[in-house]
């Protein structure tokens, strides 16, 4: 996509090296990525990496000390109501009013927005009908799970034309999680764009393409798989019967580069990217063997996007930086 | 701007909703002026009826049955033990069965008709100390009628004369009291229960999502405060009720201008509220600057309870700008002396101007982005 597109014909979202700080806190560093149309992109990165300051730009509810956004082709600083009215955004907070019901929670949002629940039906039916009926349950008595699906409902009754959210699935049961993204799965099916935060690593794979973010700067945008397939050395997954003996005793091997449980299993990384898989597994078994571990299972194995972000997230500040 | 105006009465109706589901603080708000007005009623009337009296008199004489029989007629006292010796006394008082003695030195006739200064001992249960010294005024007031009766000479019966005495409080008080009540009542439900509602709504983070949307801010605080000045003015109408059918207080104006000054008052304590949950950083530090900025001056330094002529000067410098001050007397002129716009327009327009300043500051501390 070229600058000389027209507006409407832009990447729903682009970011172009937004920065900003607190204080003397560097929240955000240089950030610059993009979502495209019908993408569902998740920001992936541990607490305090920047993640809410970004989606507080996005929304048009901070301003960026430096660099440019735009979202649907406004200006998050000049066009503050046009985007208003055409995103959908929840906060990481659940923010719903527990005193108020299932019902009238989405009812309010809806009118906020000039439209009603009857109107937003198509968009949250997936999703509502699964509340439906708790609809007259006061919002504080709802389940997290429930609780989540709410304020999604809430966040998209207007029908935006892209989706912020911010950790939405902090704080909720693995089962309510797993829904929760095959909600998503189905949302994007619709051709909205979603830009969804986490700091679940797994459920990066869920996503189009990620961001990997860490302390303010994106260390990594691509999709998953692709991210995955840029590790660097040969990685060998171990299981003994004392795994934080085990962690210690690979962690002082010669050749170790990064060891982190896994699991039940440690992630082994070693240093030679060059040598032979078989022969680094030979090695291992005997030095292991020679420890007096038991039980011991020692395979080599490919590595997965947590394997790539735990690469990408120890080292230093200078950062693989895909094109987006 | 059909949508605009469903946003804001979907607000307004959130709102309604928030406050009828707390039910504690609703009631409390509902039957606040209603309790205020009794309590302080009572408890702010300097007078004081049946005051139960020991009287010790060793040696009865006709004297001392003369103003026994004084006592004994006067509706304040009622003589509750007579008894020759002090014994008697100490344990009633100690029960809290005597709120005051009379103890009559021996022979008190012949005393009196030699002429020579006589003493009468007093003794008053001062536990409330206003109480006491009030009823001991009352006794005072008693023995001096007496002796101005029987043409004793001054120094006949020599007990220092109160000045209390000379007050009559009993329905005054309260008179004064109301317009002070109302103006309390109003400064709690706007000012307290906005800044604490507002604030709530920035502590949860409902706010994000409100700011994320087409309401622009004067649209939220609309929305916030009219079920607020709704509920306040429901309060000064029960307050007002509450005065007339307990206390007989008088209303002797303009009820329309009592309520469009209400509102102008309102509107103040709103702005105020606004303002506090603006720049307050949490619901409890909102309630806190509430309570101490403008409950504390309302019920202190607004002439509701210490006259404003009492104070000291620069206090009195600080009583201009608070709003229950001016409020206070708009509401006694029109309650108490049924005067109206002619004499009142200054402090309208003192209000006025407060509403104004405190308005722009509310509306601009409240920004559509965070900082």
């Amino acid at each position: 996509m070229t600058d000389h597109a027209v507006a409407s014909s832009r990447a729903p979202l682009e970011v172009r090296g937004v920065s900003r700080r607190f204080e003397e806190t560097v929240a955000l560093s240089d950030v610059s990525f993009a979502v495209n149309a019908g993408e569902l992109f998740g920001l992936v990165g541990p607490d305090g990496a920047g993640k809410t300051t970004l989606f507080r730009i996005l929304t048009t509810l901070l301003v960026p000390d430096s660099g440019t956004a735009t979202v649907l082709g406004l200006d998050v600083v000049r066009d503050l109501w046009a985007i208003r009215s055409r995103v959908g955004y929840m906060p990481g907070r659940f923010s719903l009013y527990p005193d108020l019901s299932v019902e009238e929670n989405l009812s309010f949002f809806a009118s906020v927005f000039g439209t009603s629940i009857d109107e937003g039906r198509a968009i949250i039916a997936p999703i509502y009908d699964q509340i439906e009926p708790f609809k007259d349950r006061r919002a504080g008595a709802l389940s997290g799970g429930m609780k989540q699906k709410l304020a999604l409902c809430c966040a998209l009754v207007h029908c935006p034309e892209i989706l912020f959210l911010d950790e939405p699935t902090t704080g909720v049961d693995a089962v309510s999680r797993r829904e929760f993204w095959d909600l998503l799965g189905a949302l994007k099916k619709s051709g909205l764009p979603i830009l969804v935060s986490t700091a679940y690593m797994d459920e990066a794979t869920r996503c189009d393409r990620v961001g990997l973010i860490q302390r303010g700067r994106i260390l990594a945008v691509d999709a998953p798989a692709a991210i995955a397939a840029r590790y660097p050395n040969p990685l060998i997954a171990v299981h003994a019967n004392e795994r934080h003996k085990l962690i210690q005793s690979l962690r002082d091997y010669q050749h170790a580069k990064s060891v982190y449980p896994f699991g039940d299993e440690v992630h082994y990384s070693d240093a030679r990217a060059a040598k032979a898989m078989d022969d680094i597994v030979a090695e291992l078994r005997t030095y292991l063997a020679g420890s007096g571990f038991t039980d011991l299972r020692v395979k080599p194995i490919s590595a997965g996007v947590e394997d790539a972000f735990m690469e990408l997230m120890g080292q230093p500040e200078a950062t693989v930086r895909a094109a987006a | 701007m059909a949508d605009r105006r469903s946003a804001l009465h979907a607000f307004i109706v959130k709102e309604m909703r928030h406050i009828l589901r707390d039910r504690q603080t609703l009631t409390i708000l509902l039957l606040l002026p209603l309790a205020m007005v009794v309590l302080f009623g009572y408890a702010l009337r300097n007078d004081i009826t049946d005051v139960r009296l020991v009287v010790i008199d060793p040696t009865p004489d006709y004297a001392t049955i003369a103003l026994r029989n004084r006592f004994a007629g006067n509706p304040r006292f009622e003589i509750v033990a007579t008894s020759q010796t002090p014994d008697l006394a100490e344990p009633l008082f100690r029960r809290g069965d005597a709120d005051l003695a009379l103890a009559f030195p021996p022979r008190f006739a012949e005393s009196l008709s030699q002429g020579v200064p006589t003493r009468l001992l007093l003794v008053g249960d001062a536990s409330d100390p206003n109480t006491g010294s009030t009823m001991a005024a009352y006794a005072t007031a008693v023995i001096t009628s007496y002796q101005t009766e029987i043409g004793a000479t001054g120094q006949a019966v020599r007990i220092v004369p109160q000045l209390r005495m000379r007050f009559n409080p009993t329905l005054e008080s309260v008179n004064l009291f109301v317009p002070g009540l109302i103006a309390l009542v109003l400064t709690l439900i706007t000012a307290l229960m906005t800044s604490i509602s507002l604030s709530r709504e920035k502590e949860r983070g409902t706010l994000e999502i409100l700011l994320v949307s087409p309401l622009h801010p004067w649209q939220i605080i609309l929305g916030k405060v009219m079920p607020y000045l709704l509920l306040a003015l429901g309060n000064v109408a029960t307050a007002l009720l509450a005065a007339w059918a307990v206390f007989h207080v008088p209303f002797r104006g303009s009820l329309v201008l009592l309520l469009s000054a209400s509102v102008l008052y309102s509107m103040v304590g709103l702005s105020l509220g606004v303002l506090i949950a603006a720049l307050a950083p949490s619901q409890r530090a909102a309630m806190l600057a509430a309570l101490a900025g403008t409950m504390l001056p309302n019920a202190l330094l607004s002439g509701m309870i210490f006259p404003i002529a009492s104070l000291p000067a620069w206090l009195r410098m600080v009583t201009y700008v608070v709003p229950a001050r001016w409020f206070i007397v708009i509401a006694r002129g029109i309650m108490l002396k049924g005067v109206g716009l002619t004499y009142l327009w200054k402090e309208l327009a003192v209000l006025t101007v407060m509403l104004v300043v405190l308005l722009i500051a509310a509306v601009r501390s409240f920004k559509p982005r965070f900082a």
